[in-house]
């Protein structure tokens, strides 16, 4: 109280932490406009900025009392390479106070390693989500409402259910100030700079993919040819043995190989496979690899035909060298590729159709006269038994 | 469908009725016997099994339609459907050998005659082809309608389509289920090509059983709505002498026809065996049905 009294009367001396509180401790305080201007006294001290004096940042603040309107805090004057970086990226028209929106409350804010920062790893994830799960946000600025998507997928599994600090969040690939959009060839997020991103943790997956036919068409300035994101989906993305991603990557490799598709799905592979339940079958990377995939003429492909008895053999215990002869894109229909199976094909056809067609025939008469003759003679015969 | 032949001694056995009584020959309806209780099991079995090969099967054939995916899922995926395929196809297996077993038993080791030639054989002959040509032209009014012997020509077509069908779709199915042993004798080409085989030959013989056998057998005028034969063994001296009169006729000039006369089948059998039958018809024309939507649907 004492203390109190000291200070007031001395109105021009800049002010400790202690002054502002003894007023602005009350949290329920809140100024013309309504917003709450009241400070939690315990939870500043322990944040990161709990050492400063509220006069660093409410610069405007030179005496008590003090005018009503403020100028706004400018978190730039000390953080300004984030400031930069915030100034060119997506986000940067998108708040008013667009640190806090992150951060959290100014008064509040914990370093990244503290659980109770809001861009602490696990916490990330809850943190962009408050406006990337809004649907009518996600409509407005055209983006896909990939917060419960993520929240489904391994990587989210892994941050909210395990707690994996090192798993992917959504600054682990987008980054974090800075962030950019997918089509600006400068962002983590653009198509050839998506293994280099996923690379910063799959570190052995990326020289994998990089040296086989994907890795290597997109270097070379492919962008048809897919990166990490377009097998695996960017948010989604599942554990790669499950049978829910097994289902849904084929279609995913036929969407560009489309005639080895048709020809895959004319397989038992594919048509036991499509009925669901346990998904043993083999799919495309079953056999062609998945991240290092090389052309048949290679040696160390898995389809090269030195390797397939080892690579049949995965699957069938006893694969041998006639077995392997086997053609799991072979399409009947093409005569000139596959002819014992077009004629095979050819044969079986003319044998279904020429039965069925000469006994619908045949007993489509038959019925009508059979039908005609009780018609006509039916009563007459009653007769005569009778 | 699967007899290959009975001929006149054999068919006494079975049972239940006794065959030889004058009293009921009198005022009702006399009854013949067709078919022994052995054979009408195997056609159970025959039935049931190939419902089951077909409802498992289809599935497999159309997985990319709806209705397959969702039986499939509802009978626990795939790993279900092909273990009831193969049980099926097992069960199938067993009823062709001991068919096999038993035209050897009857036509070597008993020294039947009539089994592999002659007017009670399974074997076509010269006569089918007439009246192949003489039905038909009946059909459209041009001549009169043909007799026929104990198994008429559609008859031994379902027969040998069924014996023909059963050795193709199981050979290619156990040449799939047992593909690395088989691709020992086996070109590579023909691990492709048994799936090809194996389907269109299915196909054809669920289109072939669930329309033509159907209609031919159970649903025509003549007999509809299911002709009880197979699952009684008998049938009316009326039925008898109208849709085999040349094997009535034959009979009773030889003298053998009163050997043939069996009980008017039980009440309570008929009737369990019209539920049966109605049951594996309702069953076989919802899946002619799926099969049609399967083929016309994604072709």
């Amino acid at each position: 109280m004492l203390a109190a009294l000291l200070f007031l009367g001395l109105p021009s001396m800049l002010l400790a932490q202690t002054d502002c509180l003894s007023c602005h401790a009350d949290k329920t305080m809140q100024d013309a406009a309504g917003h709450s201007v009241g400070v939690d006294a315990d939870t500043f001290h322990a944040s990161i900025h709990g050492s400063l004096s509220c006069t660093d940042c409410h610069t405007s603040i030179k005496q008590y009392p003090h005018p009503d309107k403020l100028t706004p805090v400018k978190c730039a004057a000390c953080h300004a390479d984030q400031a930069t970086g915030l100034g060119g990226s997506v986000h940067a028209s998108v708040s008013a106070q667009p640190c806090t929106s992150c951060h959290g409350d100014a008064h509040s804010i914990f370093p990244k390693t503290d659980a109770r920062s809001a861009v602490y790893p696990l916490n990330i994830p809850r943190t962009c989500g408050t406006c990337h799960s809004d649907p009518a946000l996600a409509k407005k600025y055209g983006l896909q409402n990939v917060y419960s998507v993520y929240m489904d997928s391994i990587h989210g599994y892994a941050v909210s259910k395990e707690g994996l600090l090192v798993a992917a969040n959504c600054m682990s690939c987008h980054g974090s100030h800075h962030i950019l959009s997918h089509k600006d060839p400068q962002s983590p997020t653009f198509k050839t700079n998506i293994p280099n991103t996923c690379g910063t943790c799959h570190g052995g997956v990326m020289a994998e993919y990089a040296s086989g036919v994907h890795g290597k068409a997109v270097a070379g300035g492919n962008l048809a040819a897919p990166v990490c994101s377009d097998c695996h989906t960017a948010h989604a993305i599942l554990q790669p043995t499950l049978a829910d991603f097994r289902m849904q990557s084929t279609p995913i490799c036929g969407s560009c190989h489309k005639g080895r598709f048709a020809t895959y799905q004319d397989t038992f592979h594919s048509q036991l496979g499509l009925l669901g339940g346990y998904v043993e079958t083999a799919r495309c990377w079953d056999c062609h690899g998945a991240h290092n995939i090389l052309p048949e003429s290679d040696p160390n492909s898995p389809v090269n035909p030195a390797n397939l008895i080892k690579t049949c053999g995965r699957c069938h215990a006893d694969a041998n060298a006639s077995f392997v002869k086997y053609q799991p894109h072979a399409n009947p229909r093409n005569r000139k590729l596959n002819p014992p199976l077009f004629y095979t094909r050819f044969f079986m056809n003319l044998l279904l159709w020429s039965v069925l067609g000469f006994f619908s025939l045949h007993t489509l008469l038959w019925f009508i006269r059979a039908k005609r003759e009780q018609g006509k003679a039916g009563p007459a015969e009653e007769e005569k038994h009778d | 469908m699967t007899d290959e032949t009975s001929n006149v001694p054999a068919e006494q056995p079975e049972g239940q009725p006794r065959a030889n009584d004058q009293p009921q020959a009198g005022g009702k309806e006399k009854y013949y016997v067709r078919f022994t209780l052995a054979q009408r099991y195997l056609h159970v079995v025959l039935f049931s099994s190939f419902l089951g090969l077909a409802a498992t099967g289809l599935p497999m054939r159309f997985s990319d339609n709806t209705t397959a995916r969702f039986f499939a899922r509802m009978v626990g995926g795939f790993g279900a459907i092909l273990f009831f395929h193969k049980f099926c196809a097992v069960v199938l297996t067993l009823a062709f050998l001991y068919h096999l077993k038993d035209i050897f038993t009857r036509s070597v080791v008993h020294r039947e005659k009539g089994i592999f030639w002659g007017p009670t054989s399974m074997v076509p002959n010269w006569k089918d082809v007439q009246d192949v040509i003489g039905h038909l032209r009946w059909f459209v009014g041009m001549g009169p309608k043909p007799q026929f012997e104990r198994y008429a020509y559609w008859e031994k077509f379902d027969y040998w389509a069924v014996f023909w069908g059963m050795i193709v779709i199981g050979f290619s199915g156990y040449a799939m289920w047992f593909a690395p042993f088989f691709a020992r004798f086996l070109p590579g080409w023909a691990l492709n090509a048994v799936l090809v085989i194996h389907g269109e030959e299915a196909l054809l013989a669920i289109l072939f059983i669930f329309s033509i056998h159907f209609v031919n057998t159970h649903l025509r005028p003549d007999s509809f709505p299911m002709d009880m034969v197979i699952f009684t063994g008998k049938e009316t001296d009326e039925e008898f002498r109208k849709k085999r009169t040349l094997e009535y006729e034959r009979l009773a000039a030889q003298g053998k026809l009163e050997a043939r006369i069996g009980d008017k089948p039980v009440y309570w059998w008929e009737n369990f065996a019209r539920v049966v039958g109605f049951t594996a018809i309702l069953i076989g024309l919802l899946l002619l049905v799926l099969t049609l939507i399967g083929y016309f649907g994604t072709a």
